[in-house]
């Protein structure tokens, strides 16, 4: 059983390995289309002389090229070279400059000058090899045919060597196919494919820009929570609110108890808009969108409940996830410094610098904030971080404490 | 007294109304858009205006803009603007035309109909009424070398209830102390301030221009 599954195993083996296997056709096809496609080579080494002329068709044919060599790998192997980002824009001579400057365009001149030729050349050896695989392999067959003149067909001891070393070749040929196939491969993966750091490097933009996208997606939509709060919920309560008050003030000759219950639900529906304005300028403050950074924090330090000196410097406006996260910040910091810091006076500033919007945030409380503890600092770490800002918190026992938060905002 | 209205919200516009009425005003026409309110007003004239700020079609600041709009066409008709929010830059520009007949007041203040009337009627009468809130902002927005500077805390409370329209009585009644008292801190106040000696009421307004003015 064991042993006749091995010898059922080596003869597929072998059948799928000999000479006229599809794989050898194929290997050797592939090999083959090798020699038309190192023809470029063949003209670059001609037209040697002209070296910056070769440079310049080589930059229009070196796209193409990497196609057709792709190609070959894909259908006669079934091997993916992936593709490199090209750009491949209309031919205007600064994506013609991006293309020469570019270090996949060098690498794959590489691969179409020095492998391609090479590969050719292996490519017409193995034609050979079939070729004289055959010819001696046939070698009583051609004696039979062609009268030859030391007396005609006969069984001869050096022709029996060399059908037996035609038919060694004819069976190692295709194994001499599939090694220079390994060969290509790899220098085509090495050369033609991607280069690994600058698909890292694409991989990262990517996901800088999906991420860019999905916080932009959730503060477009705290800002429509935010308007449909404003338009419905407050709108009403405001209206409720009113009538409450029309109520109290008209309606004098209500029994104590009655008056007692409007006033009741008069407090309730100023307090319920008192609350659900400051949920709405958790979310995303309608100022904040109209009038930006500096009128939507004076609105924030107003309300502090300890004296706040801001200063907002702006020459332009951040975009508006950055003054989101700013104003997040700035309205996070607040509420530490009033909650923990037992501080008598806080100071803001917002400033730009270049591509850098620096908040600092600094008051004269008792210091100790630890970025470690307390859910409000880690919140505040996780928003900066979203914009791949940076914050510092300086705060030594017995203060002051220094909170500096850099977002860049150059994008 | 004849007033109009503009407000988008249905809701919002029944109650203003009946505020209005309750405050012994004729509501001459009830709008919802900044172009409906400048015709109105060019149609009725009316004392007084009351204006939300975010509207039709913009729903950023086109209440201000028609405010503003009214202040240079119509001077008798006094505006009084209605907003989500307080933002201090709209006040120190409606101040800047001319004080009084202006006010500026956060949208939930109508809750408390009392006090909203004697706005309604303070802003009408010429007066100003600016909420308690752009007060604060504009206090914030003070620092470095200012005539304000030299101001007490007290004097200052006092000078920022004179910048919401408030009169002596009304300041004396918010601060618990006697009308005298507050003469004498308003007086400190016009003194410190180095404004020329003319009539009261236009030092008074004169101090109040002083303390916007830094904000802008």
């Amino acid at each position: 059983m064991g042993i006749s599954g091995a010898l059922r195993r080596t003869t597929r083996w072998s059948a799928a390995h000999a000479p006229w296997s599809a794989w050898a056709w194929r290997t050797t096809a592939f090999t083959a289309a090798a020699i038309p496609m190192a023809l470029p080579a063949a003209a670059a080494l001609v037209f040697f002389k002209a070296a910056p002329l070769v440079l310049l068709v080589a930059l229009f044919l070196t796209p193409l090229l990497t196609r057709l060599q792709r190609s070959r790998f894909r259908e006669l192997l079934e091997r993916e070279i992936p593709a490199v980002a090209h750009g491949d824009r209309p031919l205007r001579p600064r994506a013609l400059l991006a293309r020469l400057r570019s270090e996949s365009t060098w690498r794959q001149y590489g691969y179409h000058l020095l492998v391609s030729p090479l590969a050719a050349i292996g490519g017409a050896a193995i034609v050979l090899a079939w070729a004289c695989g055959f010819a001696a392999a046939a070698v009583y067959g051609w004696s039979w045919l062609l009268p030859l003149e030391h007396g005609g067909p006969g069984w001869t001891r050096s022709y029996d060597a060399v059908t037996a070393l035609g038919a060694l070749l004819l069976l190692a040929t295709p194994w001499l196919a599939a090694a220079l196939a390994r060969l290509d491969s790899l220098a085509a993966a090495a050369l033609l494919g991607p280069n690994r750091s600058k698909e890292l490097e694409r991989r990262v933009e990517d996901l800088a820009e999906s991420r860019a996208g999905v916080l932009d997606a959730a503060d477009l939509e705290r800002r429509r929570i935010e308007r449909d709060l404003h338009d419905g919920a407050q709108q009403r309560l405001v209206a409720l609110a009113m009538n409450l008050g029309i109520a109290r003030a008209t309606l004098t000759d209500l029994p104590p108890e009655a008056k007692a219950v409007i006033d009741e639900a008069h407090r309730e529906a100023k307090e319920a808009i008192e609350e659900l304005g400051n949920l709405v300028r958790g979310l995303h403050p309608a100022v904040l969108e109209d009038r930006g950074l500096d009128a939507a924090l004076s609105g924030i330090a107003a309300r502090a409940p300890l004296p706040v000196e801001l200063t907002v410097e702006l020459a332009r406006r951040p975009g508006p996830t950055v003054e989101a996260v700013a104003y997040f910040v700035v309205s996070e910091a607040l509420a530490n410094v009033a909650k923990h810091a037992r501080a008598g006076r806080c100071r803001v500033e917002v400033r730009r610098a270049g591509d850098l919007l620096r908040i600092t945030v600094t008051d004269d409380g008792v210091g100790g904030a630890d970025a470690a503890r307390g859910t409000g600092l880690v919140g505040l770490r996780k928003r900066v971080g979203s914009v791949d800002g940076t914050i510092l918190i300086n705060s030594p026992l017995g203060g002051p404490t220094v909170v500096t938060v850099e977002l860049p905002c150059g994008l | 007294m004849r007033a109009v209205i503009a407000e988008d919200s249905v809701l919002l516009r029944i109650g203003l109304v009946k505020v209005l009425e309750m405050a012994g005003f004729e509501v001459m026409a009830e709008t919802g858009d900044a172009e409906a309110l400048l015709a109105a007003v060019a149609e009725h004239e009316p004392d007084l205006a009351l204006v939300d700020v975010r509207m039709p079609p913009g729903f950023t600041d086109e209440g201000v803009r028609a405010a503003l709009m009214i202040r240079r066409q119509w001077p008798a008709t006094s505006v009084l603007l209605l907003s989500q929010y307080v933002e201090e830059r709209y006040a120190a520009d409606l101040l800047t035309a001319r004080a009084g007949g202006i006010g500026y007041l956060l949208k939930q203040r109508v809750a408390d109909v009392e006090e909203f009337i004697d706005a309604v009627r303070r802003v009408a009468a010429g007066g100003t009424a600016l909420d308690p809130q752009v007060v604060a902002q504009l206090l914030l927005r003070r620092g470095g070398a200012d005539p304000l500077e030299r101001l007490t805390p007290r004097e200052r409370e006092v000078l920022a209830l004179m910048a919401e329209g408030r009169s002596n009585a009304g300041i004396a009644a918010q601060l618990v102390v006697g009308e005298s008292a507050v003469a004498k801190h308003i007086n400190n106040i016009l003194a410190k301030l180095d404004l020329p000696p003319a009539d009261a009421d236009h030092r008074r307004v004169l101090a109040v221009l002083r303390f916007l003015d830094g904000s802008s």
